[in-house]
């Protein structure tokens, strides 16, 4: 996996199906749970990807439970939900709830409809990716949003790298941790090919 | 925040270079461990149109103080910073710099 790099028609990378099929199903699961049920579009025709696709191998596509995303209606103390719609007032309940009210929905527009780009410039069975500068932009939003709610449920750490690298193979979150990497990976890739 | 796959140049923040507004109200981004150093810097670039050096100033600024004031003037406008940050998924609030 190369990552992103500019090319004379826009940023470019490929994927492979069982890549396309990780971050196709992540990304729908962070537009569900901003947008509801239902918000993030069914894949296009074609079988979808397979758990025994994927590159990384047996890394189930079910991710709901251990991202703890499938209810229809998350609380707001959801604390992935609560790190992607974030109170703008830390100290002052009154104005959080005020600005809330205001900008959440258009918020949470947004982060649907970055989800619903990088779902229909990404090809279910993987293969070359071109993206155009808007296109870019909302695949960066949309990656950060899956790595702040995949940094969220595995608690992640700016030392992450380290404690990866010393995790018990056992340990549940193991798979997770690797895709969150992949993704670091790859948005790092998308913002240095975007400048 | 967090860096990889490579490393960004670090250089240390000159102190006391904080432009400190007169306006009372202020847009603070906070650190996180998840948003990349490289992304932090391009929406900073982006959202407010700052040149680099300074988009990386106030980057590393969040990065090593835990925060940044990243704009100022009016609670209008903060709020519409802090709501813009928001879609990027930058941690953002906005504070009344009394």
């Amino acid at each position: 996996m190369a990552g992103f790099r500019r090319t004379t028609r826009g940023v470019s990378a490929r994927f492979t199906s069982g890549q396309a099929g990780i971050l196709r199903n992540l990304v729908a699961q962070v537009a569900e749970l901003v947008g509801g049920p239902g918000a993030a579009d069914p894949p296009p025709a074609g079988a979808p990807a397979k758990p025994g696709d994927a590159a990384d191998g047996e890394l189930p596509l079910d991710l709901a439970a251990i991202l703890a995303m499938d209810g229809p209606a998350a609380p707001p103390e959801d604390p992935v939900l609560a790190r992607l719609l974030p109170d703008a007032y830390g100290d002052d309940p009154e104005a959080a709830g005020e600005f809330r009210r205001y900008t959440e929905q258009g918020l949470r527009s947004g982060k649907v409809a970055a989800a619903h780009t990088v779902l229909a410039t990404l090809p279910s069975d993987g293969g070359r990716v071109r993206l155009s500068a808007g296109d870019a932009e909302a695949w960066l939003r949309s990656l950060n949003d899956v790595r702040l709610a995949l940094g969220v449920t595995l608690g992640i750490t700016e030392d992450y790298e380290h404690e990866l690298s010393e995790l018990d193979p056992e340990d549940p979150r193991e798979a997770y941790l690797h895709v969150y990497d992949w993704l670091t990976f790859l948005q790092e890739t998308l913002v240095r090919a975007l400048r | 925040m967090s860096v990889a796959p490579a490393e960004v140049e670090v250089e240390r923040p000159a102190a006391d270079e904080d432009v400190v507004p007169d306006t009372p109200w202020v847009t603070i981004v906070w650190n996180d461990p998840v948003n990349l150093m490289s992304y932090v810097t391009y929406v900073f670039q982006k959202v407010f149109g700052y040149a680099k050096p300074r988009a990386e100033k106030l980057m590393l600024d969040v990065h090593h103080k835990g925060r940044a004031v990243v704009s100022s003037g009016t609670r209008e406008s903060m709020e519409r910073d802090a709501e813009i940050l928001h879609g990027y998924g930058l941690w953002a609030t906005v504070n009344h710099d009394r």
